[in-house]
């Protein structure tokens, strides 16, 4: 049985107005500012979206905090550092396990993501200080588990109270000599979003641990991936692809990530950004500090994982690796055409809706073009303007109270390790062939006219726009998922997958083809309604032959 | 390979680092509990990561649509307190949503500015926020006191703080399920129902976090208890609290407050504490116990007596909360099980008390740790291995490890589903339970046995 689609053809203005309807004047006006009807690019001036404003109080959002984005994102899959949250338990509790950061231990051993470590604050030490209990905690760590870095995370009521993290990760740093210890001010109420987290956490890894392995490291064409955290196995599957095509991955930022690949990220000839939101900053330091280019990548769809890699080839001009790339996609494109046939009768011309966190509402319609599907409507939780909007807006955004909170960090040419990767003439050339470094054109380019892109989506607006457009599917996080189901649309979760994965990459492409087509053709579907609800009088009673 | 490598054989003590805990913070709790009654939107008083989490975390152990709204609280809510976001909540929640009842809880940062929930509720019903006939009520819930179970005692404590006692008794009884199941609630109301004792459940999340699927999104399902009826509460004839840590301090409260009197029981797991909640149950409506709950009671007995070969001596680490625990060591003990390793992130020397008098001369030692956590109690394991886990899914990495069966029970339970649909609660609960221990304790048998013991009955 199909869904009864809605046959009235809805337009973005009155889509807009509906949401807006129900809100008190206020809210409206700023909710106004944050949906936007997608204009064709070629417009004059781009239309504008107000993006990384706080949440307004009382409307269900689906957000989280900074220390969500600092602990769980950034540093969650870090498997041989020690993370210590410092604060009562909830916070610990939440961001333990639950991002799904898969890791493989095998090669050193060492992997403490499957524990949870909290200085569980007790209400004596809200009220004279925590500075004790956590110097004694980092201790407790040291003495048991001895690891090469213990991070000490702060969650609200330890900036409220003043602890000074910083003071006593140095003093046991100092102590201990053999470990490094370092503490992020990332209490939740910080930022508007995640990512003043992912900033902050950024920044002291930047700060404390990248450049610190001096050793070279062995590798023809060597890169990092910056914004990839490997939920599903992602960054196993990008990484095998890159083994394949003779690229050496230096470090991932952070997914499967290790200690040692942080201290030695200077290493690299090349930054690849997957999540421009998460971590572009930290490309532009590396390439001020320590002179690596960078570019912007797309993992996420067969096609885009094609031209990613062309990308990096092209940026190293080897004719060696050029070949190399070309031979790896020209042997993994027919699985993945096979799979694309089977799943395209039924799920061409569908329909998807995506709001997540940071890049994947974006990426992910790539795989779902492949599909045939359009995208209706997408937003994200935590960006800023530049991630809908494209880079160019970066110098128009005033810094406001909620980001001034937020440290940017100075950094300038290491004396020692900063080294141009190629002349200037080198620069020109690839410039003048098209080649663009530092660039991110946004989503907004991407998406067609009069859809709908909408900053920070609450659950409000998630249910009306399901029910007033009636998706195929729908794509955000679990706090989203079951209310859209309940509608009677499938609801892929993009944070965490939803237990599947990966997505990435070419297998990753097949798989997701599988699962999209697993979701829109499920029958629960049409299980809605009961027989006798369809048609509920009764005309007659049974006769029994 | 082991999932949980780093975890030494040695046990050190420790006094200032908590590793894998069993417990969480208040405010989830209390959020809990709000969903409970009918039509009320949870709201959590500080920043939007609280709020984020806890949904989050019911969400994957219900998987139902958790609805809550935060303050949102940002720097300058921290410095000057969070009065203005929350009167704009209120504002915001009423216009857009328009549930019943706001039900807000406090999170470690607004209870350390000191925010003061009803001086804001005035305020907000002063300048008309608060539509005519709606309620708000709060909890405060600091998450550096006691626990997720501390929290959820506070929620349903405000809730028994609605009551308006009118002076005429009605011939209600109140029953305080305390933090157990969707499905326990319903088996509680139905238990309550054969006996004929006519009760005011609270809260209850029957029908609430096990909705159906429709194609319809009602963010307030039917189910929950009414305003009208928590008004009410303080007329009853009396209030039974199932659960020490859970419930008794509204029952309390209602005792002390409104002359409603109360008896604070066990949460009826298994068959010792079942039993007597249906013998207070009959003495509470004067009736006899109608023969089909006896039926269902022997029916639980008989399935003891019939696999007692398979339950007797088995050693088993168990974790959670204080009320569940007590009544689920009691009846391991009962099926000549034993329970090893009890802990509980909860603090309460009551508890280490109660589970060693439950306990006592059994022919075991039991090490029992109330603010504990699972680090600990996987040293315990190493030492001296078990047979079985009972405890929520942060259980699997240890059962993996170890390759011992774990039975998932308590919260959260991220990666199975049943909880919500079937009770453990009662005799049939306790058919459940036999049910689950048994299949896990037979296939591993089944699995390890040599071939030429491996049976077909058994
Ligand atoms: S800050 Fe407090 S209330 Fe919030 S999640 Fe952490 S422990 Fe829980
Ligand atoms: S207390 Fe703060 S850090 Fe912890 S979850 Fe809540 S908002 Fe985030």
């Amino acid at each position: 049985m199909a869904k009864t689609k809605k046959v009235v053809q809805l337009m973005p203005t009155d889509i807009k107005e509906e949401l807006l309807k129900k809100y008190p004047p206020k809210v409206a006006r700023k909710r106004a500012k944050q949906i936007l009807i997608n204009e064709a690019t070629e417009a004059e001036a781009p239309p504008e979206i107000l993006a990384n404003v706080r949440t307004i109080p009382g409307i269900i959002t689906m957000r989280g905090c900074t220390y969500a984005g600092c602990k769980g994102v950034i540093m969650g899959p870090t498997r041989d550092i020690l993370n210590i949250t410092h604060g009562p338990i909830g916070c610990g509790f939440y961001s333990w396990l639950t991002r799904r950061n898969q890791t493989d231990a095998s090669s050193d051993g060492v992997n403490y993501m499957p524990y949870c470590f909290s200085t569980d604050m007790q209400d004596q030490d809200i009220i004279f200080g925590g500075e004790k209990k956590l110097a004694a905690a980092i201790q407790e760590a040291y003495d048991i588990f001895h690891p090469k870095g213990i991070c000490v995370f702060a969650t609200c009521p330890v900036g409220l109270i003043g602890d000074d993290i910083h003071a006593v990760s140095r003093k046991m740093k100092e102590k201990f000599g053999d470990c490094n210890v370092f503490a992020f001010s990332c209490e939740g109420y910080k930022g508007v979003s995640q990512s003043a987290g992912h900033h902050i956490a950024n920044n002291q890894v930047f700060t404390n641990l990248v450049g610190e392995n001096e050793e070279p490291k062995e590798g023809k064409y060597k890169i990092n991936l910056l914004g990839e955290y490997n939920i599903g196995g992602d960054g196993f599957e990008i990484d095998r692809i890159f083994k394949k095509c003779g690229i050496t991955n230096i470090s991932t930022f952070s997914g499967n990530s290790t200690y040692d690949q942080f201290a030695s990220a200077q290493h690299a000839d090349l930054d690849c950004v997957m999540c421009h939101r998460s971590i572009n900053y930290v490309a532009d330091m590396l390439e001020t500090k320590y002179g690596i280019p960078w570019i912007k990548v797309n993992f996420i769809g067969s096609k885009s994982t094609a031209k990613s890699l062309r990308k990096i080839a092209e940026y190293f001009g080897d004719q060696e690796l050029i070949d190399r790339v070309e031979a790896v996609i020209a042997e993994e494109m027919p699985e993945v055409e096979a799979a694309r046939a089977k799943v395209l009768p039924h799920t061409e011309g569908k329909t998807a809706m995506l709001f997540v966190g940071g890049s994947r509402a974006h990426h992910y319609q790539d795989l779902f073009a492949e599909m045939g599907m359009k995208t209706l409507s997408a937003g994200y939780e935590f960006a800023h303007r530049d991630d809908y909007e494209g880079r160019q807006v970066i110098p128009e955004l005033k810094p406001d109270a909620d980001s001034r909170n937020i440290e940017e960090i100075e950094v300038e040419a290491d004396e020692k390790l900063y080294n141009p990767r190629k002349t200037a003439d080198e620069f020109k050339a690839l410039e003048e062939a098209g080649f663009e470094f530092k660039h991110y054109e946004g989503m907004n380019d991407q998406m067609d006219k009069g859809t709908l892109i909408i900053d920070d989506l609450n659950q409000y607006e998630a249910d009306k726009l399901v029910e007033l457009l009636k998706p195929d599917i729908f794509c955000a996080g679990i706090k989203e998922k079951f209310s859209i189901q309940k509608l009677g649309v499938p609801m892929k979760q993009l944070h965490s997958y939803d237990s599947g994965g990966p997505y990435a990459g070419f297998k990753g492409a097949i798989n997701f083809y599988k699962e999209i087509d697993r979701l829109v053709s499920s029958k629960v579907w049409s299980y809605m309604k009961a027989p006798w609800q369809e048609s509920p009088e009764l005309t007659a009673t049974f006769v029994w032959e | 390979m082991a999932l949980l490598k780093h975890t030494p054989v040695e046990i050190k003590e420790r006094k200032a680092l908590t590793v894998n805990p069993a417990k969480t913070c208040q405010p989830i709790g209390a959020m809990y509990a709000s969903l409970g009654i009918h039509g009320c939107l949870p709201h959590s008083h500080g920043s939007q990561g609280c709020c984020a989490y806890h949904r989050s975390a019911l969400t994957r152990h219900y998987k139902e649509p958790i609805s809550a709204a935060t303050s949102s609280f940002t720097e300058g809510a921290s410095v000057f307190g969070g009065h203005a976001n929350l009167i704009q909540a209120i504002d915001n929640i009423f216009t857009v949503y328009d549930p019943e009842v706001i039900a807000v809880h406090t999170t470690c940062l607004s209870e350390t500015i000191g925010d003061d929930l009803n001086q804001i509720f005035d305020k907000a019903r002063k300048s008309g926020k608060v539509p005519e006939g709606k309620t708000c009520l709060g909890a405060p819930t600091p998450s550096y006191v006691g626990s997720h179970v501390t929290g959820f005692s506070n929620m349903v404590k405000a809730m028994a703080q609605l009551a308006e006692p009118s002076g005429k008794k009605t011939h209600k009884v109140n029953v305080i399920p305390g933090w157990v199941e969707p499905s326990d609630m319903g088996e509680i109301k139905r238990l309550c129902a054969m006996v004929g004792v006519d009760i005011t459940l609270f809260p209850d999340t029957d029908g609430v976090l096990n909705a159906p699927l429709t194609g319809e999104y009602k963010m307030f399902p039917d189910g929950g208890v009414t305003i009208k009826e928590l008004k009410k509460t303080g007329d009853a004839l009396g209030t039974l609290a199932l659960g020490e840590w859970c419930s008794a301090d509204a029952a309390r409260w209602l005792d002390a407050k409104c002359k409603v009197p109360c008896t604070v029981l066990d949460m009826p797991f298994g068959l010792a504490a079942t039993d007597r909640f249906i013998d207070v149950l009959r003495t509470v409506a004067g009736v006899s116990v109608p023969d089909s709950v006896a039926f269902e009671r022997g029916q639980l007995v008989d399935m003891i007596s019939d696999m007692h070969q398979y339950f007797y001596g088995k050693r088993v680490a168990i974790w959670g909360d204080p009320d569940q625990l007590i009544s689920m060591c009691e009846f391991l003990v009962s099926l000549d099980m034993q329970p090893v390793y009890v802990v509980t992130g909860t603090p309460g020397k009551k508890f280490e008390a109660r589970i060693k008098e439950i306990c006592a001369d059994q022919p075991f030692e039991v090490k029992v740790k109330a603010k504990g956590d699972m680090f600990l109690m996987h040293q315990w394991i190493k030492n001296e291995p078990v047979d079985l886990l009972i405890g929520n899914t942060y259980g699997k990495y240890i059962s993996r490890d170890e390759d011992i069966p774990l039975l998932r029970w308590g919260f959260p339970i991220l990666d199975r589903q049943g909880h919500q649909y079937f009770p453990t609660v009662g005799y049939k609960g306790g058919l459940r339970l036999l049910e689950k221990i048994l299949g896990l304790l037979l296939d591993r048998k089944d699995r390890d046995d040599p071939e030429t013991t491996f049976e077909l009955v058994l």
